[in-house]
């Protein structure tokens, strides 16, 4: 689905990721630490192409991420659920607004899948909030927010950056089931984190593999994960 | 394509852009001031393209009016002793009459030539007295005459004959009048530019206000051209309704003014005529196009610039 190879990524005349290389195939799921400012965040959005590499292969359900056209890397983002660490909504528009935007903008009947949609923002327990605006609700409802948004769609593949950075431990075991949930329905998953509490509770109920991102390179995490 | 399926395609773009979808012009939030901005600039641009258009078409009847009605008349002036001026006056007439183009021709009178100088002289100038020069009126038919030949056989026949077929004054006045009418059409291709340029100026501007809810969109798997055409239905909209207005304000402001007179000349004659009333109904469709043609191009350049 998502095949990066010897890819690099350099900003500014530093190298920000090296040699970097991972295949997200169907079913599969990752977890990828670091510390902070070690790229995580830039190698998800070479992922959903947000960033372009700068050497190296981008390969997206297929296709050459440097050679798509830019209505192919919409299309593209259709498949590909994103939960990003500031969440980024449309202030103007309502919660369920904003949960609903990726089948707006795909041209989907919005009504026509109103019971996915309430479903949905029960299951993530925003019932209450849905027609709030985004600024009105508190860090964990954002992050709660931001992934029903990002499974809308029904995609192949889930980024989460730092989804739980917000919310409590409850919550927080509530969005892991829903990511083993969709990653058992076979789509693949790639969370980034720095809570290795999370990576441990999900390693108890699924194979998943953990790598780290250390010197700009990608690496296979340590036993003590 | 087939034609229908071409007019089939562009109605149902039209329709979709007037129409609009609610929920995509939802996605891109209000865009305050421009909208303000977009309105008065059409509805000015409106206004004053009614008046260039106005100006237009009444240079344009003003030229017709006298390149036909300069070029189906002519004069010929006889200068001659007192002794010879009957003589030589029947023998151009003569030689008019036998002229292929002429309808007719006929002596001006005394009473008339005397009207002719009264704004110089005054009207008790003793015309009879003076060696004033005698003059025939002569109105050609559709085919005109051949003044060149014309004044070859006067010239014979009639030595103190003079043929004035009016190209010496007819011709700078009617070349004033054409460039008179290219100005008022300068003056619609300017105000349509100006528009354009003013468009693409609150286009742009409204698109910088909105970048982060831009990105967002981009990055839930919009295209440009979704996120360009809920922008374009906006300004194209507000174009068609500032125009709407300026248009109707304009077309009672030609209305009211003084109606066409000998007294007030031109100035009382710029206005429109019979069908051409109609022509201001063009001007909001085509100030709405060239709002959908600035705002569609201004989207989908600054579009690339988004990830």
């Amino acid at each position: 689905m998502i095949e990066l190879e010897n890819v690099a990524y350099s900003y500014g005349g530093g190298d920000l990721l090296n040699d970097i290389s991972l295949r997200l195939q169907p079913g599969s799921f990752h977890f990828l630490t670091g510390p902070s400012g070690a790229g995580k965040s830039t190698f998800l959005k070479l992922c959903y192409m947000e960033l372009i590499a700068s050497t190296g292969s981008v390969q997206v359900f297929g296709q050459d991420a440097r050679a798509m056209e830019r209505d192919q890397i919409a299309l593209a983002r259709r498949r590909i659920g994103v939960v990003h660490q500031d969440c980024q909504f449309l202030n103007h528009l309502s919660v369920a607004e904003n949960i609903a935007l990726p089948l707006t903008v795909a041209g989907r009947d919005v009504n026509s899948e109103m019971q996915n949609l309430t479903d949905l923002i029960t299951w993530v327990g925003l019932k209450n909030q849905q027609n709030s605006l985004p600024p009105q609700l508190s860090g964990g409802e954002r992050q709660r927010a931001a992934l029903a948004r990002a499974v809308i769609m029904g995609p192949d593949v889930i980024l989460a950056d730092e989804p739980t950075g917000n919310v409590d431990w409850e919550m927080s075991q509530r969005l892991l089931s829903l990511l083993i949930e969709l990653n058992r329905m076979g789509k693949a998953v790639l969370v980034a984190t720095h809570d290795l509490n999370l990576i441990r509770t999900a390693k108890n109920q699924i194979s998943a593999r953990v790598l780290r991102i250390k010197d700009r390179r990608l690496q296979l995490a340590g036993a003590d994960l | 394509m087939s034609t229908l399926d071409r007019i089939k395609s562009v109605f149902q773009t039209s329709s979709t852009l007037l129409g609009g979808d609610v929920q995509a012009d939802r996605v891109v939030p209000p865009s305050g001031f421009t909208s303000t901005l977009t309105l008065f600039t059409s509805a000015a641009m409106a206004f004053l393209a009614v008046f260039a258009l106005a100006l237009s078409l009444a240079t344009g009847r003003l030229a017709d009016r006298w390149a036909s009605e300069l070029a189906q008349s002519s004069t010929v002036r006889i200068s001659a002793p007192a002794e010879e001026l009957d003589l030589q006056t029947r023998a151009a007439q003569e030689v008019l009459r036998t002229t292929p183009g002429v309808a007719r021709s006929r002596i001006l009178s005394d009473e008339e030539q005397r009207l002719l100088l009264e704004p110089w002289f005054g009207p008790d100038l003793p015309v009879e007295d003076l060696p004033i020069p005698r003059l025939i009126e002569v109105v050609e038919d559709a085919d005109g005459i051949d003044a060149e030949g014309l004044r070859q056989r006067l010239a014979a026949e009639a030595p103190g004959a003079f043929l004035d077929d009016h190209t010496r004054w007819r011709k700078p006045l009617v070349e004033a009048a054409a460039r008179l009418r290219l100005l008022g059409w300068v003056a619609l291709a300017l105000i349509a530019a100006s528009t354009a340029a003013m468009i693409t100026l609150a286009a742009r501007a409204a698109l910088a206000a909105t970048s982060q809810e831009i990105r967002v969109t981009r990055l839930v798997g919009a295209t440009d051209v979704y996120i360009a055409r809920a922008f374009v239905r906006r300004f194209t909209l507000r174009s068609l309704i500032g125009a709407t207005a300026g248009m109707v304000v304009g077309t009672l402001a030609i209305l009211l003014l003084p109606s066409a007179s000998e007294e007030g000349g031109f100035l009382t004659g710029l206005g429109f005529q019979g069908w051409h009333w109609l022509w201001p109904l063009v001007i909001p469709p085509l100030s709405a196009l060239v709002a959908f043609i600035a705002t569609r191009q201004a989207a989908l350049r600054m579009l690339k610039e988004v990830t």
